[in-house]
């Protein structure tokens, strides 16, 4: 077939069929390594999954688990009532710091009556056991419940945060000997407590409901304002995103004429989808708070910057949604009178909806976990108060979960770092159901066509 | 809020308009409805949207105006009733259409068209925000600082007191420093993972690393940041840079590269399958036919048809890379320096734009001015490489359709 001249290293080979030869071998072996390779790559990502969950789940799992004193309070009506006729509105008079005598009290009536001796147990210690929150927490009780005073009542006190990262493992007895705030003794004083049952661990609810705690007393800290603001922002992204980005998706996949206008709107479409998310965050503080005088950290605002952000995201998937609707279905519609808006709202639309549905929610996960855009329009500010109730709430300030998450980051107390875990926590656990919610809606209603 | 009342007023006078103009369809039709042009409904809707419209319009003049405070709030309260007006106005036109030969659903799909129209106009509109926000401080801020010294100034330096340092070059070192590191392990990490699950993986293998990548795609990096400050930079520390003597930083480059490198991973390796699922099987089945291994096809023949599209994969991933904020925020640590040591603590542009921009902002002080002029560069870079990327894929594309 050839007239090439053999060479003589090329000589027919006369390996039979049952051992390979070198250079098959060689090739073989370059074959299965580079198999290996593909396998060592999925292994790696498969790996990190597994190591950013765990480890962020077993940070957080903390933040979930809490200790509470439960004792005896003394409500003395001459401090917390002084003229005696149990109205609240008198009685809100009373400053915090009254109570967290009142409680100093209690603590160490209750510490003498176990009987528990430890050497060199200060007073301070033993006040310190529980948290500064404390006092507030009584104080909200008295004032709903005024009748109690001058009664006395069983009363779950926050521990102190120390105390409580002892029982979770998060200080020893060697650091606190080091830590100012808390001392051995302190920490032995909280064991025997436990042991008697009168101090417990239990799960905490708090974590869900409470709003932020200032830097002293992470043991308060909770997630409430951030899932308040963050579900404000996702109402305003569900209401303004969706008609939005539905309604453009239609009349570029369907209406459009192609024309430098449209061309455009493709382009920008295809651009901002791909422009880094803290841009949206600097055009947020500039067009909405500069220039419109919205407020500062409010989930209107951060609604508006996220509904810009998703546009894309649900423009695309709505349009490979309304693209993937065979021709046939408009042409029948046609062909049997309607008008061209008909086909498309009467019998277009409800079937992409499926799709539709599927890459709003995903959209709207990407928007619930998106940080940078929402630092720079103020919403890493402390906020301890609740929202209003929509739509007012919507221009009150709160915070939100991601964010939430950078603010305890960024505090001195390693406690905030299970707090922050925590929050991610409850984060993944919405995103899981919004995925899950998506992937319900894909299998049970898409059409294969 | 005279406004809102003002909106809802007249939503109910466009119910009402709805009602009012099907029954006087159907009345002037008499008793045979085929005489109608359009079905009433579209009479009813007609009117409705003729006494929504001028309200919503006036409504939307007036708080622009309000915003623009061209007007004082007193003057809401006016706006308010002159929209009711446009409306109940637009209703009384609206009725006095209606008769059999009037074209309903024509004017109801005009404006309907009209909407449509206008939101697909918010794309342009939000990138011309973007683009004038940015333009318009950064022209406060070059007329505050010279030009010069930010784009080509070694040291980043802000004071508050004013006569700062306001040098980019510190953070776009180290914004591609840090791309840089997280493209080298999420590139071949991707592509590879691309590859086989492609070309080799088994049906079960690629149901199972699928979706397990792509859990990895939908975490939010608020989380990758997090996991980056607790448990790789410590470990990076404790474990290398501590005992090779190389910094004490828990914060470092290669913290921020790495984590940010595996969040790129999905990023990466869908692109690439998309990629390698462009070239047609015949070019493959030649190469197998001729003998060659799997992945003698895969390095010769796929991988250099695949070359464009790949390249313009890795250009989304980087410009990816260099707008990442929440990593670069939580992993690579705040001060500006120019170096080589990837166990030192660097900064981004992204970083310094959100500690330039959060808390209390003067809006005429340099040292807050200057994120927009950061941001803008940020946002050109990115862009520059997406057109690029974006261009690239579609030329390949065209390649093999």
């Amino acid at each position: 077939m050839t007239d090439i001249p053999m060479s003589s290293e090329a000589q027919p080979r006369s390996n039979s069929l049952l051992s390979q030869d070198a250079r098959t071998r060689k090739r073989n072996a370059t074959e299965k390594r580079f198999r290996m390779y593909g396998v060592i790559a999925i292994g790696i990502a498969m790996a990190a999954l597994v190591i950013l969950l765990t480890s962020i789940v077993s940070d957080g799992a903390g933040a979930f688990r809490q200790s509470y004193l439960s004792i005896p309070v003394a409500l003395d009506a001459e401090t917390l009532d002084p003229n005696g006729n149990r109205d609240p509105a008198e009685m809100s008079k009373v400053l915090t710091l009254s109570y967290g005598k009142v409680l100093d009290k209690a603590v160490e009536t209750a510490v003498a009556d176990s009987g528990i001796a430890i050497e060199g147990l200060t007073s301070s210690d033993t006040s310190n056991l529980i948290s500064k929150e404390a006092s507030a927490q009584l104080r909200n009780h008295v004032l709903a419940n005024p009748e109690q005073v001058g009664q006395t009542v069983d009363f779950n006190v926050l521990v102190n945060g120390r105390v409580d990262g002892y029982f979770k493992g998060r200080v020893s007895m060697e650091s606190a000997a080091r830590d100012a705030n808390t001392s051995p003794q302190q920490l032995q004083l909280a064991d025997a407590l436990k042991e008697q049952g009168e101090l417990v661990t239990r799960f905490n609810w708090n974590f869900i409901t409470n709003p932020d705690a200032s830097d002293q007393r992470p043991e308060a800290a909770g997630v409430g304002v951030a899932i308040i603001g963050s579900a404000y922002m996702m109402l305003v992204v569900l209401f303004l995103a969706v008609p939005i980005g539905v309604a453009a998706s239609i009349y570029l996949e369907e209406f459009a004429p192609q024309n430098r206008w449209t061309d455009m709107i493709e382009v920008n479409i295809s651009n901002l989808a791909a422009v880094p998310s803290i841009v949206f965050g600097i055009l947020g503080l500039a067009a909405f708070i500069n220039f419109v005088g919205l407020p500062q950290s409010a989930p209107i605002v951060g609604g508006l910057v996220l509904t810009l952000m998703t546009l894309p995201t649900i423009i695309i998937s709505t349009r490979a949604a309304l693209k993937s609707v065979p021709p046939s279905i408009r042409d029948a519609a046609l062909g049997v009178g309607a008008s061209k808006m008909q086909s498309i709202f009467h019998h277009v639309l409800p079937l992409a909806m499926p799709g539709i549905l599927t890459g709003t929610i995903i959209g709207l996960a990407q928007a619930l976990g998106e940080t940078a855009p929402l630092l720079l329009i103020g919403m890493v500010a402390f906020v301890r108060e609740f929202p209003a109730a929509p739509p007012e709430g919507l221009w009150d300030p709160a915070s939100a979960l991601p964010v939430q998450v950078y603010n305890w980051t960024q505090r001195a107390d390693p406690a905030f770092i299970e707090r922050a875990s925590g929050a991610i926590i409850v984060l993944l656990i919405f995103l899981f159901c919004m995925n899950l919610l998506a992937i319900f809606l894909r299998r049970r209603f898409e059409r294969r066509w | 809020m005279p406004l809102s009342w003002a909106l809802l007023v007249s939503l109910a006078l466009a119910v009402a308009g709805y009602v009012i103009g099907r029954s006087r369809a159907f009345a002037s039709a008499g008793t045979d409805i085929r005489k109608l042009h359009s079905r009433p409904g579209y009479h009813g809707a007609s009117v409705a949207l003729t006494t929504l419209t001028p309200a919503i319009v006036v409504l939307m003049l007036a708080s622009v105006l309000r915003m623009a405070k061209v007007f004082p709030p007193e003057a809401t309260g006016f706006a308010g009733l002159l929209a009711l007006a446009a409306s109940v106005a637009g209703l009384g036109w609206g009725v006095t259409r209606i008769n059999t030969d009037f074209r309903a659903r024509n004017v109801v799909e005009k404006i309907v068209q009209g909407f449509l129209i206008f939101c697909s106009s918010i794309a342009i509109l939000t990138t011309a925000g973007i683009v004038l926000s940015l333009i318009f401080e950064t022209g406060h801020f070059f007329q505050k600082y010279s030009w010069t010294e930010f784009f080509f100034g070694l040291n980043w330096t802000p004071r508050f007191q004013g006569n700062s340092n306001l040098g980019i070059l510190p953070l776009l070192w180290g914004t591609l420093y840090i791309s840089f590191i997280a493209l080298v392990v999420a590139v071949p990490i991707g592509m590879f993972a691309a590859i086989y699950m492609s070309e080799y993986a088994s049906k079960r293998v690629r149901g199972i690393a699928k979706p397990a990548i792509e859990i990895l795609a939908g975490i939010p990096t608020i989380v990758y940041g997090l996991f980056a400050l607790i448990t790789v930079g410590p470990m990076l520390r404790d474990y290398f840079a501590q005992p090779l003597g190389l910094g004490s930083s828990g914060s470092s480059v290669l913290t921020a590269g790495l984590v940010m490198g595996i969040m790129l991973i999905p990023f990466v390796s869908s692109l690439s399958d998309d990629i390698i699922n462009a070239v047609p099987q015949s070019m493959r089945d030649g190469a197998l036919g001729l003998g060659s291994t799997p992945s003698e096809t895969i390095k010769q023949v796929v991988l250099p048809a695949a070359l464009p599209g790949v390249v313009g994969a890795v250009l989304l991933a980087a410009s990816r890379a260099i707008g990442e904020t929440m990593i670069v925020v939580l992993g690579a640590g705040a001060a500006a320096r120019l170096g080589l040591n990837p166990f030192e603590a660097m900064t981004t542009i992204t970083v310094k734009i959100v500690s330039q921009l959060t808390g209390d902002n003067d809006f005429a002080a340099p040292e807050t001015l200057v994120a927009f002029a950061l941001g803008l560069t940020l946002f050109v870079i990115t862009l520059g490489l997406n057109v690029v990327a974006l261009y690239i894929v579609r030329k390949y594309r065209e390649q093999y359709e």
